[in-house]
């Protein structure tokens, strides 16, 4: 609804939008900040903003003290892989659901969202014993299958929204045509949904890096993605601020950065629905 | 238009998904329910005999059980109050021209992004914390006691936490669809005299209605089973001040390694996560359905 | 390419080749606490000396720690071949037989060295199970120059009347300096074993012969009172959620006239690279009751145990022999400074004169010869344990005593209100667990 706008109006709203997008930012911003300070200056009263002795000590630290390159790539591999087995199954399912929804869709759709919210604390242990036997434990393998399934309510509820958008006629007319099933999604659905389809994957992506639940729980070391080198940081003795934002700056950065970079594609599709 | 094969190869191809969540739900729920009719301590290692409902019995008889089912709703409702309505803001804000709009909305979704442990881990130490903190040192500077969130107002303190996390989500999501309003609409209703409350109220909010079930529904499933942030900042205290249910489970059944209570406590989760699922289903269908 | 260049590069792939499939890699999960990352640090040592064996670190905060290995020795889960686990732990996972026994250590490693008390704790029928890598009591810290500032003195052994005292002349609040900085946070292991240790100095017990919760005794009642008006009229800020990290750096940073906690806290806030009061620094023993000399009784270890279960237990037993050896601590000593050896195993790194010149050694080791986890009390007492108490139950009665007891220094709720709401609670949970047993 882009409407003409005064200049006087239009710097005001600028003025109020930044002010407001820097005080959401801002523990972002201060945590960077703070991973280059000395830890006394971390605490120091008044807090030092800019004015401080730049060091790069924390980040040393943190790198001697941990692997930090495996964690992010168990991350990456966990991330990706757990995204990717989940669109595959995901993508027939909001399809069939989309284009050939029977009587029940609808109560299939909620009961797999449904799923979502069995709290993760309470089968901790069935899943332990499981994956102990199963010899899944500390593996990625392990950690790929647990996420997909934890994030596949959310994928296909989210394909099944935007398929839901791409008429149906032009798929009838592909039919027409002579092309099969496979061929559909192929070459005509896909092409079509890729903005719904790199929206989901990127969120799907978010999500199951930031998943620190079952990621705690069920790695050790091989498999350990950044959520555990996180844990290794988090309250030890003496003072620890400093060091603690070095360490939250590595594990949230690569992701930032992603999203960073993607949002345009991340927004397009991030709708369920909700866009008429 | 569906033809009795297609419909076979939706079945088929429905398939795998149904199937793995069918698993993934019976085979940890089975076991579940039957541990939870189980006095089954992993610290103390024994045959484990059947209890029959001695682990619900205790479950709901804790004094705990009910504060924490407010707290898990005061949380899910809070979050999604501040989420909504400031995403509702925020997204008519980010929706007028301005200079550096790109900047502006890449700064505003970034919390999305931010693992909960890391925010939790921050808010805590760098901004509530009544001596480090800077909050503590903003009330100093303006001659105030430093208020102490964690302690004081701990359910409060985490539902900020959390809301901070979601308002980019929610935002997003509110200003796509604000932006996918017509504008005719609005130039015919501005055209009728009507003003910019008056539009807001019978156009707009009714055309964000729809992206707001949405956002509620969404953030609900994520909201209920809220963990990491409490396990990080107060462990569910002071006393059971911002204990919900997730939490209460955890401290049942991996604080104490009593398998047993938790479990059945995992079971009276999941029957609850499911009456509010059932509710929002609803809601949210009817909404959806147009 | 010469045929001796060609049989060297040969060699060196056959070695190359031949190492990792010889060498044995053992999996050590520990703590993030200052002496465990100084550890990692020092591993090429190790390494030197063992080759073949390859240790792969899974450094862990303390209650994620507690909770991933608990569950993976109960579940018999074989993630870990090496574990950090608390004196709390050691004889209840000894007594399922989870913990294999540690008494052949190899010849150099003179268990007669270690302190007895920490020994003791560690010992089953006779039978080591653990070894001590770090043990600690607990004792006040104070700011010698706040103290004389307020025109006091220290005595030898101060009591809670004292203590009381000299926190309310010491507390300047308008300048951020607090009287007295102690745990509040919730947990069997953060404000339960400092309030845990205070009762029993105080003449208090949790449970008596028939394992009933005592906490609707006088005694209970008097720790607690003087425990919150301690903290509420000179306390932090705050102190609700303050455990021993927290605790530590205010001491650091000079906001509190006292603190009283573990005794390995001694070093880090008289090292003047990490502390500004690092100069002013004086020790106590842990207060007592008025005319009494129970000091609480506190005992603390971290100890290397392996799970019975480890496929790798010479490797891993080497390692543990390694890292809790006297070689270990002239390791540390020529790298870092006596002063950062770990503190409390063994007693001849207290007849070591260059170490007993540090301020701390000797508080921290009479400290340590003074608790008495077998009767904590002056009381008759069931169990065993100074801060904590030595039933598998404790951890979750102790962590939800904690919570009422925390909500009580936040204000949410009275002294006797947390103890009535106490007893009830740890009267429930001893129901459901059987007990008396």
């Amino acid at each position: 609804m882009a409407r003409e706008s005064t200049p006087q109006r239009k710097i005001v709203v600028t003025v109020i939008a930044w002010i407001i997008a820097l005080a959401i930012f801002f523990p972002i911003l201060w945590t960077i900040l703070t991973s280059f300070k000395t830890e006394a200056q971390a605490i120091a009263i008044p807090p030092r903003f800019l004015n401080f002795d730049w060091t790069l000590a924390n980040y040393v630290t943190v790198q001697e003290r941990s692997n930090y390159f495996g964690h992010f790539m168990n991350s990456v591999i966990i991330s990706l892989g757990s995204t990717i087995l989940a669109l595959a199954v995901a993508i027939p399912a909001a399809w069939s659901m989309a284009f050939v929804p029977g009587k029940r869709t609808k109560d299939v759709l909620m009961w797999m969202l449904s799923t979502k919210m069995m709290p993760a604390v309470g089968v901790l242990i069935p899943i332990y014993l499981l994956f102990r036997d199963w010899g899944l434990l500390d593996t990625r393998a392990g950690l790929i299958i647990v996420l997909m399934l934890m994030n596949l309510p959310i994928v296909v509820w989210m394909l099944y929204t935007y398929f839901k958008e791409i008429p149906g006629e032009i798929l009838e007319a592909a039919r027409m045509d002579g092309a099969s099933l496979g061929k559909e999604i192929l070459y005509v659905l896909t092409p079509m949904a890729v903005p719904g389809i790199a929206s989901t994957l990127l969120l799907n992506i978010i999500l199951a890096w930031n998943e620190a639940f079952w990621t705690l729980n069920l790695t050790t070391s091989n498999a350990a993605p950044l959520s555990t080198f996180i844990a290794s940081y988090s309250s030890p003795e003496g003072l620890f601020y400093a060091k603690l934002s070095a360490a939250s700056t590595l594990a949230i950065a690569p992701i930032l950065i992603l999203g960073w970079f993607s949002q345009k594609q991340l927004v397009r599709g991030l709708t369920f629905g909700a866009v008429k | 238009m569906a033809t009795q094969a297609s419909r076979a190869a939706g079945r088929l191809m429905i398939s795998p998904a149904v199937i793995l969540l069918f698993l993934w739900m019976i085979v940890p729920l089975g076991m579940t329910i039957y541990f939870s009719f189980l006095r089954y301590n992993l610290l103390i290692p024994g045959d484990n005999p059947l209890v029959g409902f001695e682990n619900y019995q205790f479950f709901f008889t804790d004094p705990n059980f009910w504060p924490a089912l407010i707290n898990t709703l005061v949380l899910v409702l809070g979050v999604l109050l501040i989420t909504t309505i400031g995403g509702i803001l925020l997204a008519l804000l980010l929706d007028q021209p301005m200079f550096g709009q790109g900047i502006v909305r890449v700064l505003v979704i970034a919390p999305f992004f931010v693992m909960p442990t890391v925010s939790a881990l921050v808010w805590k130490n760098m901004f509530m914390n009544p001596v480090n903190g800077l909050f503590g040192w903003l009330a100093t500077v303006f001659g105030l006691q430093p208020f102490d969130f964690l302690a004081q107002a701990p359910l409060f303190s985490i539902i900020l936490i959390v809301a901070w996390q979601w308002l980019p989500f929610a935002t997003l999501i509110l200003l796509t669809a604000l932006q996918s309003l017509d504008s005719e609409q609005l130039e015919a209703a501005e055209m009728d005299g009507a003003g910019p409350v008056s539009r807001f109220f019978h156009i707009m909010l009714p055309h964000l209605a729809r992206a707001a079930t949405v956002v509620i529904l969404i953030q609900t499933i994520f909201l209920l089973s809220i963990f990491a942030e409490i396990l990080v900042t107060t462990n569910g205290g002071p006393g059971n001040a911002s204990t919900n249910l997730t939490y209460l489970v955890y401290s049942q059944s991996l604080l104490q390694y009593d398998v047993g209570l938790g479990s059945a406590g995992g079971v009276i989760a999941v029957i609850l996560a499911n009456i509010v699922a059932i509710f929002l289903m609803r809601m949210i269908g009817k909404n959806l359905e147009t | 390419m010469s045929k001796t260049l060609r049989g060297v590069l040969g060699a060196s792939c056959l070695v190359a080749l031949g190492l990792p499939a010889m060498a044995e890699t053992i999996t050590v999960a520990t703590v993030n606490n200052g002496d465990m990352i100084r550890m990692q640090g020092l591993m090429s040592h190790f390494n030197e000396k063992h080759p073949d064996i390859e240790v792969n670190w899974v450094t862990l905060e303390e209650n994620v720690l507690r909770q991933r290995v608990t569950t993976d020795i109960a579940t018999n889960g074989g993630q870990y071949d090496v574990l950090t686990i608390g004196n709390y732990e050691v004889p209840i996972w000894a007594g399922q037989g989870w913990l294999l026994p540690l008494d052949d250590m190899g010849e150099d490693y003179d268990a007669e060295d270690l302190l007895t008390p920490v020994a003791a704790a560690l010992t089953v029928d006779g039978t080591l199970y653990a070894a001590p890598f770090y043990a600690e009591s607990a004792m006040l810290m104070y700011r010698t120059d706040l103290l004389e500032k307020a025109g006091l003195t220290m005595p030898e052994n101060p009591d809670w009347d004292f203590i009381t005292e000299a926190a309310e002349k010491m507390t300047d609040k308008a300048n951020g300096t607090y009287g007295i900085c102690l745990r509040g946070k919730a947990g069997w292991g953060e404000n339960m074993a400092f309030l845990t240790a205070m009762s029993h100095s105080m003449g208090a017990r949790w449970f008596d012969m028939d394992w009933k919760p005592q906490f609707d005794s006088p005694e209970w009642k008097a720790t607690l009172d003087t425990y919150l008006n301690l903290m509420t009229n000179y306390g932090p800020p705050g102190a609700s959620s303050n455990g021993f990290n927290e605790n530590l750096a205010l001491f650091q940073t000079g906001k509190c006239g006292m603190w009283i906690d573990a005794t390995v806290a001694a070093s880090f806030v008289s090292n003047p690279e990490d502390s500004v009061v690092a100069e002013n620094v004086g020790f106590a023993p842990f207060p007592t009751a008025a005319g009494g000399d129970n000091h609480g009784n506190w005992l603390w270890s971290w100890n290397l145990a392996i799970p019975a279960s480890s496929t790798k237990q010479e490797a891993s037993k080497a390692f543990v022999a390694w890292a809790t050896s006297k070689e270990y601590t002239n390791l540390v000593a020529q790298e870092d400074g006596i002063a950062n050896a770990p503190p409390g195993t063994r007693t001849s790194l207290y007849e070591n004169e260059e170490y007993m010149k540090a301020p701390f050694a000797q508080p921290t080791l009479t400290a340590i010869e003074n608790a008495n986890t077998q009767n904590p009390s002056v009381q008759d007492v069931p169990y065993t344990g100074g801060q904590w108490i030595s039933i598998p139950e404790f951890q979750a009665i102790g962590t939800a005593v904690g919570q009422v007891f925390s909500a009580a220094l936040a204000g949410s709720s009275d002294a006797d209100q947390a103890l009535t709401a106490a007893q009830a609670l740890t009267q429930r949970e001893m129901q459901r667990a059987g007990y008396p047993k």
